[in-house]
């Protein structure tokens, strides 16, 4: 058990060392990248790819402390996804007069969009942690109804009278000059395209540091205990349902930042972006790359997105066979005689948490 | 044992009166009366059914009693929740062992901590100086619980791959963690063999000498009750049938007759 | 009378939405897990009964019979393939899973039939009825007598037959029945193929309802069948009947009344609302928890 090699006793325990792992591969994605792009060798698909992998890393990774760390199934990830884009799109349109250059008034942005999703997550888990299982999934899919359909009736302009907000119908007139941020089921249009890469990958290095600096503390051992068991975690004094709030909230915060960043990298967006499809798109990412696992996690989402793109050449055929790998990995992850099979050839390490990362 | 006859000045830790619960029209505990003092090791004892995991969850508010009264630490119970209780000073373990299965011994143990030596999650995210004073007397705390349970070599291991016993162990250090002033062991020698029972004997003395607390615990086993219980008390069909030392529970013909049979 | 025809308008999409739910709340209640997959079925339907009234020809009663048909079968390949080597896996595998078959049935439809919508024949005359002062449509009238005798059939076939009685059994303890001698195995391919059949049902129903057909046409119907599927309990035969119903009706009511736009946020609004006041649903049971 304390066989450790020279490099990795620099990291401490095995724990540790999952965390170092996760940091290491995204910084060194991060600089790969940026020689490929600096050398012109990537094609302009993958380059418009790069920023929403990192919008979907973190929304994953937000995903994972609720459905792996904190137990709890959330169907509507996507919702608050849009609860982010759509705020830090309202925010950067209201502040490109003011802040002019384009990071600062970004790094706002996803900070508006992140607090504003965290308190969604705060008023929708109030209801939604009372309940258990499946019925606390279906209502996490109800609440990315609502707000999907909330957005798809929302119109807010900004001129120089200030902000007109209106509902179900436009009802406000602009003054000329005045910009519509949010128009209806058509979304946002014309957004300033202020996002890039460099804040995806911070954003990716901040949503690991909460994630695995709240997993690795009182807080996160309550998460895991409540998760783990219910009853005796009650009866060590960990209250439940603020424990799981905070990976509820927490979850949903780093989904708004992720959308905040990917409102601000397109255009336009409409708010059937962020519709149920999303929503378990997110999931499977997380279910992938291993409940708990944050490492796994980066790597699926990051794979999964990709691959559709790379079965390009096969059109049509492409979403079949993204149906077919998903179905399959299924099926061979959960194969008794593999999985005995795969225990014999690691039992040397029977021992560590489930829940590393 | 004789110290024990003025505890009627004393003020008792646990002051159970005229407890009782129903679930539908079953009665399931009725008329309870029972004291735990100060550093008492009392033992609770029945035939199966009688009532006895009931009077704990009843105790530590699983259940809210249908009558009577509950009195800890000179403070009536009524309206606290299962958190409030262990908060208040009660900790126990399950006759069903109820691990945190994913997580490491030593977590389990940390997890006790919970309100021991809390800090918020704010300081956790921003690692805040506190976040390390804090881990490292709670690592320290856990590590020394770990090592009076006998369960130190196995700290790393995740908890669901502990043996048997090694597991009821792991649930007293962690209901030690909390820091209370009355422990309720449901069951702890279930499942052990007569070695590592008494071995658990030696365990559960020494950690009311060291820890100071009183201990309540259900047990079948009747080499480890009448070997560490100052007093018990014996439950049938939710009632209570006797109180008093091990010897004459041993002598009553009432309780003789309910483990028996007619 | 508005309120009247809206009622009956209601009545007449919640049977579609219960045929469904049935579904959704037999495949949970015995194999306990969600099949997101089952939407999709609803596709095929509509897709085999469209070609076999357009392309073949059938007269319509043969063509919603060979959509039965097809989508029993369907139904329990999926299950055999995809499920059911899954039996021992986390709830998640399999959620996961259901989800992949899911985008199979909509790329497969995609590539077969391609993505554009399809005009479903009007086979039902397009005639209505007065009820008072509310006219109703025979459509109308055949989605509601249809999921009555649906509902009538399950429900005399779960109660009164010994293969209903076995499923029972599986829905109530697994590992008992295996013990008392029953074919789970086979009593889950069952009920996936009663559950894909009232599939097919449904989905000539939308079909003719709503006269599109094309690949991604079950999702949200899928998805409104499974809310009513929680709304009544999951798992309970009479809750997916009874959700069903009041789904279609809250949602008519809510786009006659208050909002087009809004009615799926009113459903879903009130969906969230019955659990917090009931959270295993209408007619659900409440679990209890030993410690």
């Amino acid at each position: 058990m304390k066989e450790k090699t020279a490099l990795f006793s620099l990291f401490g325990d095995k724990k540790k060392r999952g965390r170092f792992v996760s940091f290491a591969i995204v910084i060194a994605a991060y600089i790969i990248i940026e020689i490929l792009l600096k050398s012109g060798s990537l094609s302009s698909l993958f380059k418009s790819l790069l920023v929403p992998i990192t919008c979907y890393v973190v929304a994953s990774i937000g995903l994972n402390l609720n459905v792996g760390i904190s137990g709890e199934l959330n169907l509507g990830q996507a919702g608050f996804m849009s609860v982010g884009a759509f705020c830090a799109i309202c925010v950067s349109g209201i502040l490109a007069g003011t802040v002019t250059a384009g990071i600062p008034r970004l790094i706002i942005a996803i900070i508006c969009g992140a607090v504003l999703a965290g308190i969604f997550g705060f008023v929708i888990g109030i209801p939604v942690l009372k309940l258990q299982g499946d019925y606390l999934a279906i209502v996490t899919l109800a609440f990315g109804q609502i707000i999907k359909s909330i957005f798809m009736n929302t119109y807010i302009g900004f001129d120089s009278d200030g902000l007109h907000f209106s509902f179900v119908d436009s009802k406000f007139k602009l003054q000329p000059g005045g910009k519509m941020l949010l128009n209806g089921p058509m979304g946002a249009t014309g957004t300033q395209k202020i996002a890039n890469f460099t804040v995806g990958i911070i954003l990716v290095l901040i949503a690991l540091l909460i994630v695995y600096n709240l997993m690795f503390s009182r807080s996160g051992r309550a998460i895991m205990a409540a998760r783990d068991n219910r009853i005796a975690a009650e009866s060590v004094g960990i209250p439940i349902s603020r424990t799981k709030m905070l990976a509820f909230v927490v979850s949903a915060s780093l989904a708004g930042a992720a959308g905040g960043l990917y409102g601000l990298n397109y255009a336009t967006l409409v708010p059937n972006k962020f519709d149920f499809n999303t929503s378990i798109l997110i999931l499977v990412y997380v279910v992938l790359g291993g409940l708990g696992n944050m490492t796994g996690t980066i790597i699926s989402t990051v794979v999964l997105i990709l691959l559709p793109e790379l079965l390009r050449s096969l059109q049509d055929y492409r979403m079949l066979i993204y149906a077919v790998v998903l179905i399959l990995i299924m099926l061979v992850t959960n194969n008794d005689w593999l999985k005995t099979k795969w225990k014999s050839l690691t039992s040397r390490k029977a021992k560590g948490g489930a829940s590393n990362g | 044992m004789a110290d024990h006859t003025d505890n009627n000045v004393k003020t008792p830790v646990l002051d159970v009166q005229e407890l009782g619960i129903d679930f539908g029209g079953l009665t399931a505990v009725n008329d309870l009366n029972m004291q735990v003092y100060d550093g008492e090791i009392v033992g609770l004892i029945g035939p199966n059914g009688a009532g006895k995991t009931t009077v704990f969850n009843l105790l530590t508010k699983v259940y809210k009693p249908s009558r009577g009264r509950i009195i800890f630490d000179g403070k009536d119970t009524a309206g606290k929740s299962v958190v409030d209780i262990n908060k208040a000073g009660i900790a126990r373990t399950f006759q069903n062992i109820r691990l945190f299965g994913n997580l490491s011994v030593l977590d389990n143990v940390k997890t006790g901590f919970h309100n021991v030596t809390p800090y918020s999650p704010i300081t956790a995210i921003l690692r805040l100086p506190k976040y390390f004073t804090s881990e490292r007397e709670i690592d320290e705390k856990a590590r020394d619980l770990l090592k009076i349970m006998e369960l130190d070599k196995f700290a790393d291991y995740t908890a669901s791959n502990l043996p048997y016993g090694a597991q009821r162990r792991l649930e007293i250090a962690r209901a030690l963690a909390t820091n209370p002033k009355l422990l309720l062991l449901d069951e702890p020698a279930a499942g052990m063999n007569p070695q590592e029972t008494s071995e658990l004997m030696d365990m559960i003395r020494f950690v009311r000498d060291h820890f100071k607390i009183a201990i309540l615990l259900i047990e079948h086993d009747m080499k480890l009750v009448m070997g560490i219980c100052e007093r018990i008390t014996v439950l049938n069909y939710g009632m209570m049938l006797a109180q008093g030392t091990p010897e004459e529970i041993q002598s009553n013909p009432e309780v003789i007759k309910a483990y028996l049979g007619d | 009378m508005q309120f009247l025809s809206y009622l009956i308008n209601g009545l007449g999409l919640g049977s579609v939405y219960a045929i469904i739910a049935l579904g959704y709340t037999m495949v949970y209640g015995i194999a306990k897990m969600l099949n997101f997959a089952h939407g999709d079925v609803i596709m095929v339907g509509s897709y085999i009964a469209f070609f076999a009234l357009t392309k073949f020809g059938l007269p319509f009663p043969l063509a919603v019979l060979t959509a039965i048909l097809v989508c029993t079968v369907l139904g329990v390949v999926i299950e055999r393939l995809a499920y059911k080597p899954l039996r021992q896996a986390p709830s998640l595998a399999v959620l996961i899973t259901a989800i992949g078959v899911s985008y199979f049935l909509q790329n497969g439809a995609q590539i077969l039939w391609s993505s554009s919508s399809k005009v479903f024949p009007s086979v039902i005359s397009a005639g209505s009825i007065s009820i008072g002062a509310a006219s109703v449509s025979y459509l109308t009238l055949l989605t509601i007598a249809t999921c009555i005798v649906v509902m009538i059939c399950l429900t005399l076939f779960i109660n009164k037959t010994k293969t209903g009685s076995a499923m029972r059994a599986c829905s109530e303890d697994k590992g008992a029945s295996m013990l008392m001698g029953i074919n789970v195995n086979q009593i889950i391919s069952i009920t996936f193929a009663i559950g894909s059949g009232l599939a097919a049902i449904a989905s000539v129903l939308l079909a003719s309802t709503y006269p599109s057909v094309y690949p991604t046409m079950g999702s949200m119907p899928g998805i409104k069948a499974f809310t009513a599927a929680v709304f009544g309990g999951i798992g309970s035969v009479p809750g997916a009947f009874v959700g069903g119903l009041i789904l279609g009706i809250i949602e008519i009511f809510a786009k006659a009344y208050i909002s087009t736009q809004l009615s799926d946020a009113i459903v879903f609004g009130v969906l969230i609302v019955i659990l917090l006041i009931k959270p295993t649903g209408l007619l659900g049971k409440k679990i209890n928890v030993k410690v």
